[in-house]
């Protein structure tokens, strides 16, 4: 099944690593403002996905496709995959195919962030100065490429202002306010995890992805961290992929969950009828597959 | 209340400063009549009155200088518990106020320090000690600040940094003998060449990472001294360049001819002219290596490359091109140890390939480590302590006394100092000045503790 409207429509990905095939053949899209969680035991693949996604690994086969703006028209995708280039602009905005860019580029130009399974924060640095360091490219251009900023232009200035502005919003909506000067390596755990999103959501991104973010957290850390994820998808346009090992935040906040196992996608559907899939419980069960009947009979019990 | 809302830093400061100069204001009133004249005789017995108006500056600018330390080390009570009222005033605060105020005072002392060498050691020892040791350590205060940006901010190892100084050196004097060029017009192409190399050095390397960029580094900096060794019709090999023509002040050079410096001034013709403007051109010129990087750590390049150092693969992940980031640091320390090449030629006069041996990059980079990575004042710090501490031991005639007639202590200087970097590294592990201070903050600027901060894996 496939959404009307993806933002992120990954077709048959497959990526190898000699001769270990980590992904299989693997399509699914992300629907546009929505929150798509990818699931599946461990060692099945997601992060691989994601890894692919964001541009840190280049897929052995598959088309990766990213739009903005809305649907492109199927003959503007086939020009752009036909052209060899990167990206092009479309009627209602403009596709990037992933896997033709260098990590920072689909940062930067196709507005993906993410965030990392085992936390990378810049630890020395403040938490304000994590926050600042994610606007880099729009501050950048503000600073003329260093030389207006070098004589304190006015424009950088204002550009700067309006980047902590950004960051103090991001603070408050994930209740950093009162450790913004501190180092980001001092912050307790949960804190850590909250400024890696903060820290995304500061490049002002159209796609989020978040890799495991409930990892670690104590129960009433992950509420509030699902009560983040929800306002962040309410007040802000942009659509959500989530890896998470936490069914209970799958189950409450995905729109749609995508299952792999072995590198294959093993299920794809509304979180209640995932739930549900004989072949998802036996995945996670480890049990053989004509033994899923007697799961499931289990489970009706 | 209010008091303690503003910057707590930057008011201090400024108000130290107005109440430094009163006191050097008073400092000067007092000198004036006290050390100003001194009534003396002529050769015909004669009684007139000599000036001693360089006595009078120094005592007004240590009056100053030691007033200002006074009032940022020990802050006035009433600040100080409007402070702690809020937030105890930690360790890192005192150790923020110290550094401003070795910094302001270390400033003063640097620019009074020609006319300090000059009345405490006469005409005669003076060029020694504005020479050899002023402009000597002022030279390695430079190198040490343009590798900082390299290694203390991007977290890049660097172990071919001589490379560039040689490359800046190699331009001036090649300039200056191909095409007649002046110290004046050498000095910046020399820095844009070193720059210019730092990027075609950075291209191909800056994809290694840690050691093994460290390790291609040193091999630059070795096949640049080879080369400038064996490319003998350019660079005369072995026996170096010589009679590369001094700067000169606004186009006057410092001879004794009829359009010389002194002439034109109407002093009497000395050398120690021309070292003390020389000290002043190199102090000039590190201070605007210093002032560049204080700026750009508060651009987003700067940012940038704190942020390389502390994780590479974050920065990607928020759309920072990791290659081109690197490379400007490299371009910028590159074109610094140009700039700082450049000068060493014009002030020797004469350069060879003997110069910029490897040992060059270890002292550097060893400055800069000893210093605490990506501290400005820690590197300075450390460059005087390098730099002055083996010149000084060779001034430890005494030694022969403790030791015997035929003890010679320079032969000892290594010994000594590798045995001083020992202790040093025992003690403070991450150098002397080991936190990091944050580009901006919200509230309160608060150092950060060396243990949280990384060291870059390049």
């Amino acid at each position: 099944m496939s959404a009307t409207d993806p933002v992120l429509a990954v077709e048959h990905l497959t990526m190898r690593f000699g001769g270990l095939v980590a992904i299989d053949d693997l399509s699914f899209s992300a629907a546009r403002g929505e929150i798509t969680a990818i699931i599946g035991p461990n060692g099945a693949g997601k992060t691989t996905v994601f890894n692919c996604t964001t541009g840190f690994y280049k897929p052995s086969s598959g088309r990766i496709v990213l739009s903005l703006g809305g649907p492109p028209a199927p003959q503007e995708l086939d020009a752009l995959t036909a052209s060899g280039r990167r990206s092009r602009a479309t009627a209602a905005g403009s596709i990037f195919l992933l896997e033709r860019m260098p990590d920072y580029e689909v940062a930067a130009r196709a507005k993906v962030a993410r965030t990392f399974q085992n936390i990378r924060l810049f630890p020395g640095m403040t938490v304000l100065e994590n926050l600042i360091v994610a606007q880099h490219n729009p501050l950048m251009r503000a600073s003329g490429w260093t030389v207006l900023g070098l004589v304190g232009a006015h424009r950088y200035l204002a550009a700067e202002r309006e980047a902590v502005e950004r960051a103090q919003y991001w603070l408050e909506q994930t209740a950093l306010t009162d450790r913004a000067d501190d180092a980001a390596g001092d912050l307790p755990y949960g804190a850590q995890r909250r400024l890696e999103i903060a820290r995304a959501m500061c490049t002002q991104p159209q796609l989020l992805c978040l890799d495991e973010p409930a990892a670690g957290l104590n129960p009433r850390e992950t509420a509030g961290l699902t009560e983040l994820l929800q306002s962040i998808r309410r007040s802000h346009a942009l659509s959500i992929l989530l890896i998470e090992h936490d069914m209970s935040v799958v189950m409450e906040i995905s729109d749609h969950v995508v299952v792999l196992d072995y590198g294959q996608k093993i299920a794809d559907g509304p979180p209640d009828s995932v739930r549900n899939d004989p072949k998802v419980i036996a995945a996670y069960l480890g049990v053989e597959d004509r033994e899923v009947g007697e799961v499931e009979a289990e489970i009706a019990r | 209340m209010a008091a303690a809302e503003r910057p707590p830093v930057a008011r201090p400061l400024a108000a130290a400063i107005r109440d430094a100069a009163g006191t050097g204001l008073l400092a000067l009133g007092l000198s004036v009549p006290i050390l100003a004249l001194r009534l003396d005789q002529n050769i015909n017995n004669e009684p007139y009155l000599r000036p001693r108006w360089d006595y009078v500056a120094i005592a007004v600018g240590l009056a100053f200088a030691a007033r200002l330390a006074y009032l940022l080390i020990w802050p006035r009570l009433p600040s100080r518990t409007a402070t702690t009222k809020r937030q105890p005033a930690g360790p890192a605060a005192a150790s923020t106020r110290l550094a401003q105020a070795l910094a302001v005072g270390g400033l003063i002392l640097l620019v009074l320090y020609p006319l300090l060498a000059l009345a405490l050691t006469g005409r005669a020892g003076a060029i020694k000690w504005i020479d050899n040791f002023g402009i000597q350590i002022m030279i390695y205060v430079m190198l040490g600040w343009g590798l900082n940006i390299v290694v203390g901010l991007a977290g890049l190892l660097d172990l071919g940094y001589a490379a560039f100084y040689a490359v800046g050196a190699y331009s001036t004097a090649l300039l200056v003998h191909n095409f007649g060029f002046g110290f004046w017009i050498c000095l910046p192409l020399a820095g844009i060449f070193a720059a210019l190399w730092g990027i075609m050095l950075g291209f191909p390397v800056l994809r290694l990472r840690g050691d093994y960029l460290a390790i291609v580094t040193l091999a630059f900096g070795e096949i640049i001294r080879l080369v400038l060794i064996n490319w003998v019709p350019v660079t005369n090999g072995y026996a170096g360049i010589s009679g590369i023509p001094r700067p000169t002040f606004f186009g006057l050079p410092f001879n004794d001819s009829e359009q010389g410096f002194a002439a034109f001034f109407g002093l009497e013709f000395t050398p120690l002219h021309r070292t003390i403007f020389l000290f002043y051109v190199i102090l000039a010129l590190a201070l605007l290596t210093n002032w560049v990087t204080l700026r750009l750590r508060r651009l987003p390049v700067g940012r940038a490359w704190e942020a390389l150092r502390e994780d590479e693969i974050a920065c990607r992940s928020l759309g920072i091109n990791t290659t081109n980031t690197k490379l400007t640091a490299f371009a910028l320390g590159a074109g610094f140890g140009g700039f700082a090449g450049s000068f060493f030629a014009a002030r020797q006069g004469f350069i060879s390939p003997e110069s910029f041996t490897f040992m060059e990059s270890a002292v550097v980079v060893a400055i800069v480590v000893l210093g605490g990575m990506g501290s400005q004042l820690g590197v300075a710090i450390a460059a005087v302590a390098m730099i002055g501490g083996t010149e000084i031991l060779r001034e430890l005639d005494w030694l022969k006394q403790v030791f015997g007639r035929d003890f010679e202590p320079t032969q000892y200087r290594m010994l000594l100092f590798g045995l001083a970097m020992v202790v040093v590294m025992i003690w403070k592990p991450r150098g002397l000045i080991s936190t990091r201070q944050p580009s901006i903050f919200l509230r309160e600027r608060r150092a950060i503790h060396a243990g949280l901060v990384k060291e870059g894996r390049g």
